[in-house]
C-alpha cells in the first residue's frame, strides 16, 4: 500500500467532507423524513426543497452566544461537544468504503471501531456531569447504563461475525463477503449460517440503534422528562456539535453494518461491485434508523435495559454458541 | 417464563405493525397547506363574525330594522339604527355596528332573524394590533361587498 504524503492528505479532505456534508444534510434527511411520515411538507423555504436549510440552521447557530453557565466545570464543558465529534469522524479511517477506497485496512479494526464508539458515550458522560444540572447528570448516568448494557450484545453479536470470516479486519471481513447476496453474512449459504445470522443481524442493528442514542432508545435526551438530557446547558455550535456527532454515528453504524452483515461494496446480484453499493446500502440503513425514529415511542429506562439483558443477551449467546457449533459441525 | 416468548413474537409482530403503518403514511399525499400561498376553503358551517345579506337586485341590505338581533344577543355586540322608508311603509337600516369582542359565535342573531338579513361570513383571517378595528361597521361591509360584485 501506498503511503505517500499525498494519499493521507487527500483522505483526510475527502473523510472530512464526507464527515460534514452527512451531518449536515442527514439533518436535513431526518426533518424531511418526518414529515412525509406525518403527511407534512418539512423544510421547503430555504432553497429548493428546502435544501439550503442546514445552511441556514448552521448560520443561526454559529450567530448565537455560546453560553458557559456559572458553576460549570468549564475545560470539560467546552471539550464535551468536541469529544463527541472526532471519535465518529476518526471512525471513518478505517472503514472501507470500496474494494480501492478505504484510508486505512488495519488489522484490529473492530475493535477500533468498538473502542471508539466508547469514547462517544464518554463525551456524553463528561457533557452531562460538567454542566454540573440535575437533568444532565441524570441523563448521563442514563446513557453509560444504556451503552453498556447494549455494548456486550452488539459486541457478541460481532463475534459471530469474526468467527465466520476469521478476520477482525473490516476490509477482509468485507472481502470475504464477495459474490453476491448468498455470500453477505446476513443470508450466507455456506455451513448454514443462514439459519442464525438473520438473528444476529437484528441483534446488532436493534443495538447500534441503541448506542446512537436514537429514539426508541434515547433515554439520553427524554425532552418529556430531562429537558434535553446532557445538552440542557449546551447554546450554539455546542449544542450543534453534539447534534452532528449524532448523526457522524448514526452514518458509521450504519456503515459498520453494511460492512458486517450486507456485503460491503458488493453487489446483491454478483455484477458491478463498487462504492456505488456501499453508499446505496448506507443510505438504504440510515433511512431505516430515521424510519424506526418516527414510528416508534420513547421507552421507558427499565424497559430497554430489560429488552437488552432479558432478551438480547440471551438470544445472542445463544446465537454465538450455534453459529459455533455450525462452523465446528460443516 | 410462559409469558417470554409470547412477550417477543407478539412485541415482534407490533413492532413490524407499526413499520409498515409508518411506511405508508410516507407515500400518501400531504395533508397540510402552505398557508401563505394556500388558502383553505371554508366549510359551509364554519362561522366567521356575522355580516349582512344584501338582495340580489339592488344590493340593499334585507334587514327591515326589527331588532331581533339586537335583542336576542346575550353579549349585546350588537347596535343597529333606521329610518322611517320615505314611502311610509316599513324602516331601513341606516347603521349596524358588531362589537366583535364580545361576540362568542352562538349565532343566535342569525336565528332570530326572520327577513334572512344575517348571515355568517367566511372570514377568517382576523388579527390586528387595535381591539378597536374589531367594532365592525356592518354597513361598510356590505358596502364593498357589492362594490366587488360589480
Amino acid at each position: 500500500m501506498e503511503t505517500s504524503m499525498w494519499r493521507a492528505l487527500l483522505y483526510l479532505v475527502g473523510l472530512l467532507i464526507f464527515a460534514g456534508v452527512n451531518a449536515a444534510w442527514l439533518g436535513w434527511c431526518e426533518r424531511k423524513g418526518a414529515a412525509r411520515i406525518q403527511r407534512r411538507i418539512g423544510p421547503c423555504e430555504a432553497g429548493f426543497a428546502g435544501l439550503l436549510q442546514p445552511l441556514a440552521d448552521g448560520l443561526k447557530l454559529m450567530s448565537k452566544q455560546l453560553l458557559v453557565p456559572q458553576g460549570v466545570d468549564g475545560i470539560i464543558f467546552r471539550v464535551a461537544p468536541v469529544l463527541a465529534m472526532i471519535p465518529a469522524i476518526t471512525s471513518m479511517a478505517v472503514i472501507p468504503f470500496s474494494e480501492n477506497i478505504g484510508a486505512r485496512a488495519m488489522e484490529l479494526s473492530v475493535l477500533l471501531l468498538f473502542a471508539l464508539a466508547s469514547i462517544g458515550m464518554i463525551s456524553i458522560l463528561l457533557g452531562g456531569w460538567a454542566s454540573g444540572n440535575k437533568y444532565a447528570i441524570i441523563s448521563a448516568a442514563r446513557s453509560v447504563s444504556q451503552s453498556l448494557a447494549y455494548e456486550i450484545p452488539m459486541l457478541l453479536t460481532v463475534i459471530t461475525v469474526v468467527l465466520i470470516s476469521g478476520s477482525i479486519n473490516l476490509r477482509e471481513i468485507a472481502i470475504d463477503q464477495q459474490g453476491g447476496f448468498w455470500h453477505w453474512n446476513i443470508f450466507r449459504l455456506k455451513n448454514g449460517h443462514f439459519l442464525t445470522m438473520w438473528i444476529s443481524f437484528i441483534i446488532f442493528f436493534i443495538c447500534s440503534v441503541a448506542e446512537t442514542n436514537r429514539a426508541p432508545f434515547d433515554m439520553a435526551e427524554a425532552e418529556s422528562e430531562l429537558v434535553a438530557g446532557f445538552m440542557t446547558e449546551y447554546s450554539s455550535m455546542g449544542f450543534g456539535l453534539f447534534m452532528m456527532g449524532e448523526y457522524l454515528n448514526i452514518v458509521v453504524g450504519a456503515c459498520l453494518t453494511a460492512t458486517l452483515f450486507l456485503g460491503g461494496w458488493d453487489c446483491p446480484f454478483g455484477l458491478t461491485p463498487g462504492v456505488w453499493w456501499f453508499v446505496v446500502k448506507i443510505y438504504a440503513l440510515i433511512f431505516t434508523f430515521i424510519w424506526i425514529r418516527w414510528t416508534y415511542p420513547r421507552t421507558q429506562i427499565y424497559r430497554l435495559l430489560n429488552l437488552s439483558w432479558k432478551i438480547l443477551i440471551p438470544f445472542s449467546m445463544a446465537n454465538l454458541l450455534v453459529t459455533a457449533a455450525l462452523i465446528k459441525v460443516f | 417464563m410462559s409469558g417470554y416468548w409470547s412477550d417477543i413474537v407478539t412485541g415482534g409482530k407490533s413492532l413490524v405493525t407499526g413499520l409498515a403503518i409508518t411506511a405508508r403514511e410516507f407515500f400518501r399525499p400531504v395533508v397540510t397547506e402552505q398557508y401563505p400561498w394556500e388558502v383553505p376553503t371554508m366549510t359551509p358551517l364554519f362561522r366567521g363574525h356575522i355580516e349582512l345579506i344584501g338582495s340580489e337586485e339592488t344590493g340593499e341590505p334585507n334587514c327591515v330594522v326589527c331588532g331581533m338581533c339586537q335583542r336576542a344577543c346575550p353579549s349585546g355586540c350588537i347596535s343597529l339604527d333606521g329610518k322611517k322608508n320615505e314611502s311610509g311603509k316599513g324602516k331601513a337600516l341606516t347603521r349596524y355596528i358588531l362589537d366583535f369582542t364580545k361576540c362568542s359565535l352562538c349565532g343566535s342573531c342569525v336565528e332570530s332573524c326572520n327577513f334572512n338579513a344575517l348571515r355568517f361570513s367566511r372570514d377568517y383571517n382576523l388579527v390586528s394590533f387595535d381591539k378597536d378595528d374589531f367594532i365592525m361597521d356592518l354597513m361598510n361591509r356590505l358596502e364593498e361587498q357589492n362594490r366587488c360584485k360589480r
